[in-house]
């Protein structure tokens, strides 16, 4: 234990044991159930090594190719103490490839990697095992080690050719493999634990490693949802301590966004964007880097940036009014803004889903408070919104939006017909003011809803 | 268990099994000897430094053929013998001047030969490495096969820098074995140095200019066995392996080659487990892979030429008998290697003894596969194996 850990073990577990009060659902399923008392959680290995202010890692100009294919180039990576850092990007961006680079796997052609503010190409490889612990994808170890031989391994770098394993390299591996819950099936083969578990045996023998500075290529891809949010965890409490940090290559937006103090696009050979969550992901920025329609919104449960992707829809970008309110109408504005379009949403009732995801798309919502009826300004406003759209939608949904249509409604109250609609109370009104009202279905699929803007634009010229 | 307590429990329960088998091997033979006449004959042969000797030149007691007295500028080394059991001095000389070379040498032989395997199937991450796998055992072969058709300089002066010109005279089998050991180390090196491109030796490269190289040697050996005529027999003898005929010397040379390559091997042992999760994790981990891998290579090459410079090809011992102890000790090389050796060694003075105890003497590389193979099937089929 280093001197400022000691000093406060107790802060320590009283986060810890909160970051596990809101995952009590989680831990439920199946034989994860198996009781860690978190408030005896050990602590993490102890890192000796500690840069004090210099980044952990930084990395200028970085470019790799393999033979005549340039993989990335003009790559700048900084890892901060206290900082997560996610490389995100399509398959075949370099995630892998930036991550190899600094360890020294793949020789750079050009730019510098320093790790904790020394050159890595001055390192051995002793002392580049000490300052970095790298998390693989998989490994193929076909030998049956038994799982804590091979989480002993992380203490190579730690071990002159004939020291024999001490205290401390026992304290280390049994914290490491208690932290990354792997101590149930300790003496079973690597050979014979679930591509999952194997997985987290990998994490114990990096977290064993004790090294300021973690590298995880996907640490949750082959993760069930508890141990993937477990891991994350784990890493957030691994770089809160203050003079650690880590990147981590992560293949799920949404995980990224939501642990990650920073994170990297990565596509089309180089860095796309770079900085905190809220910013860089963007549905252009993720729309161009994964050469998708993206929609980012919030997820609801974490409030972080979550990210939807639709496949190419290749539509001419319309004003699109939309009437409805509720998660259909959010569903349509998220599908409608992912494709190109304008979308406008009004009058829906302030703090409504559809008011939420315009505000996502960074687009104008018209709202109302609740329970109340718009003032005159507002019906204008969404008035004037429709009036000016090349296209106004009416989801067909709850009551009080469209309930009447000329008798073409079905059973269900869904909008069948294709003319146009007359509803009550104040969206009849907006209604009223548009050229020309599409009506549709709550469930309707993006393609459908796509080809009804096309439609009706295409009538309106 | 601790790796290395593991590892001194193992090694002390088969290195018991050793000398029982060492001991058993020299009672069998044409001449039946009683196991405690060939304990009290062994003994009688222990020689022990008693003293420094001032005078020159002096013949101190010859305990061992072809080693004592060990000679040295102005003074000599006396030895003794502490014991001096009441021994026929048939049998002594049965035991001591003809048997123990021969199994010593098996022993040595096979530990290196098991040693070596052990390595190179962790160095390779392939079941199917064994110890000939860059090119060392046909390499040795060219060179022992070469020199039995081509019998040069058996005699020869050399002129060496300060010493002045010397006197080097070969009998045709230290010749022999000589040239095995250079062709090895040659084969070798020329494997490692194919398969090396900017500092970086790929395995699988390594594997495959190994497999390249083996070929090409094979097409020579053949050639050269096509132009042997009268040597025909002795090269086939030299091929299949063979122990008949060992003496003090080569036991020596060998004693002094194999055990101080096999601790250095068995101080990288942790890398080798390391190196099983591949090298790039093994890079992460700390350890110099090129550096380490030259280091195994090397080592376990010369441990092998020097097992097969004087014994000729025996195949099987380095391939099987790994796979036998990590069914028996696991994976882990701390304890493997070690034991892996030592079970090698038993394993060929078995199989030697067997080999020179039939009616004909058979060479004892066929009696290492025929007896090995059936025993390896035995142990996959009893005990359940999914992976290597």
């Amino acid at each position: 234990m280093s001197a400022d850990r000691s000093a406060d073990p107790d802060a320590k577990d009283t986060e810890a044991a909160d970051a596990e009060a809101t995952e009590v659902g989680a831990k439920e399923a199946g034989e994860a159930a198996v009781a860690r008392d978190h408030d005896d959680r050990a602590p993490l290995p102890d890192t000796a090594l500690s840069f004090g202010d210099a980044p952990l890692l930084s990395a200028a100009d970085v470019a790799v190719s393999f033979g005549d294919l340039d993989v990335v180039s003009g790559v700048d990576l900084r890892v901060e103490p206290g900082s997560l850092v996610g490389l995100v990007g399509p398959n075949g961006a370099g995630k892998t490839t930036v991550l190899r680079a600094v360890t020294g796997a793949v020789e750079p052609d050009a730019g510098s990697v320093e790790i904790g503010g020394d050159p890595a190409s001055s390192l051995s490889a002793k002392a580049v095992g000490r300052r970095v612990a790298s998390v693989p994808q998989a490994t193929n170890l076909a030998f049956d080690f038994r799982v804590r031989h091979v989480v002993e391994m992380g203490r190579t770098p730690h071990l002159g050719r004939f020291d024999a394993h001490g205290v401390e390299d026992d304290e280390a591996v049994d914290a490491a493999m208690a932290a990354a819950d792997v101590e149930r099936f300790a003496d079973r083969s690597i050979t014979a634990v679930s591509g999952g578990e194997r997985q987290r045996v990998l994490l114990a023998r990096a977290l064993a490693q004790a090294a300021p500075l973690l590298l995880l290529d996907e640490p949750t891809a082959s993760l069930d949802v508890n141990h993937a949010v477990e891991t994350l965890e784990l890493v957030r409490e691994f770089v809160e301590d203050g003079d650690r940090g880590a990147i981590a290559a992560i293949h799920d937006l949404d995980a990224a966004a939501r642990y990650c103090d920073e994170v990297v696009v990565l596509a089309n050979g180089g860095v796309q964007a770079a900085g905190p969550p809220e910013s860089v992901l963007s549905a252009s920025t993720v729309g161009a880097a994964f050469d998708a329609e993206a929609f980012v919104g919030r997820d609801s449960a974490t409030g972080t940036p979550a990210v939807t992707a639709f496949p190419h829809s290749d539509v001419e970008s319309r004003r699109v009014h939309v009437i409805g309110s509720g998660r259909p109408a959010a569903r349509v504005v998220a599908r409608l803004a992912a494709a190109g379009h304008e979308p406008s949403v009004g009058v829906v009732p302030a703090g409504d889903a559809a008011a939420g995801a315009t505000a996502d798309a960074g687009a104008t919502a018209v709202t109302a408070p609740p329970f109340e009826e718009p003032s005159p300004e507002t019906l204008a406003a969404a008035r004037g919104l429709a009036a000016d759209a090349d296209a106004t939608l009416a989801v067909g949904t709850a009551e009080g939006d469209l309930a009447n249509t000329d008798g073409h409604t079905n059973g269900d109250g869904h909008v069948t017909a294709d003319g146009p609609v007359t509803a009550d109370g104040p969206n009849a009104e907006v209604a009223a003011a548009a050229d020309r009202v599409v009506p549709v279905a709550p469930d309707v699929s993006g393609p459908e809803l796509l080809d009804a803007v096309a439609t009706a634009t295409a009538d309106g010229e | 268990m601790r790796p290395w307590v593991r590892s001194a429990a193992w090694s002390a329960a088969i290195a018991a099994l050793l000398a029982v088998v060492v001991v058993g091997s020299a009672a069998i033979g044409p001449v039946r000897i009683p196991p405690e006449t060939v304990l009290k004959s062994v003994l009688n042969a222990l020689a022990v430094p008693a003293g420094i000797e001032t005078s020159a030149g002096g013949v101190g007691p010859l305990p061992i053929p072809g080693v004592g007295p060990l000679t040295l500028p102005g003074v000599d080394l006396a030895f003794a013998s502490p014991f001096a059991f009441p021994v026929d001095s048939v049998h002594q000389q049965i035991v001591v001047g003809v048997r123990l070379p021969r199994i010593l040498l098996a022993a040595l032989v096979g530990f290196a030969l098991a040693a070596a395997g052990t390595v190179m199937q962790g160095f390779f991450r392939n079941p199917m490495a064994d110890p000939s796998i860059i090119g060392v055992s046909s390499g040795a072969a060219v060179g022992a096969v070469a020199f039995i058709v081509f019998p040069v300089a058996l005699s020869t002066t050399v002129a060496l820098p300060l010493v002045g010109s010397v006197e080097v005279s070969l009998s045709r089998g230290a010749g022999t074995s000589l040239f095995a050991f250079v062709g090895a180390l040659v084969a070798a090196f020329g494997v490692y140095a194919i398969a090396t491109r900017n500092g970086r030796t790929p395995v699988a490269t390594l594997l495959l200019a190994g497999v390249a190289v083996q070929t090409f040697l094979g097409a020579v050996v053949s050639y050269l066995q096509l132009q042997a005529g009268e040597s025909l027999r002795q090269i086939v003898a030299w091929l299949m392996g063979h122990l008949s005929g060992a003496a003090w010397s080569e036991v020596a040379v060998t004693a002094a080659v194999v055990p101080p390559l096999f601790l250095l091997l068995l101080a990288y042992a942790r890398d080798l487990n390391v190196l099983l999760l591949g090298e790039e994790e093994a890079r992460g981990l700390g350890i110099a892979v090129e550096r380490t891998k030259r280091v195994l290579l090397a080592a376990s090459a010369l441990v092998t030429a020097a097992g097969v410079a004087f014994a000729g090809v025996i195949g099987f011992v380095g391939l099987i008998v790994p796979h036998m102890l990590r069914l028996v000790v696991g994976p882990d090389h701390r304890v493997l290697l070690p034991s892996a050796a030592l079970a090698g060694g038993t394993f060929l003075v078995a199989a030697d003894t067997v080999a020179r105890s039939a009616a004909a003497e058979y060479p004892v590389g066929v009696i290492t596969a025929a007896v090995g193979a059936p025993f390896f099937v035995y142990l996959l089929v009893t005990r359940e194996v999914t992976e290597l």
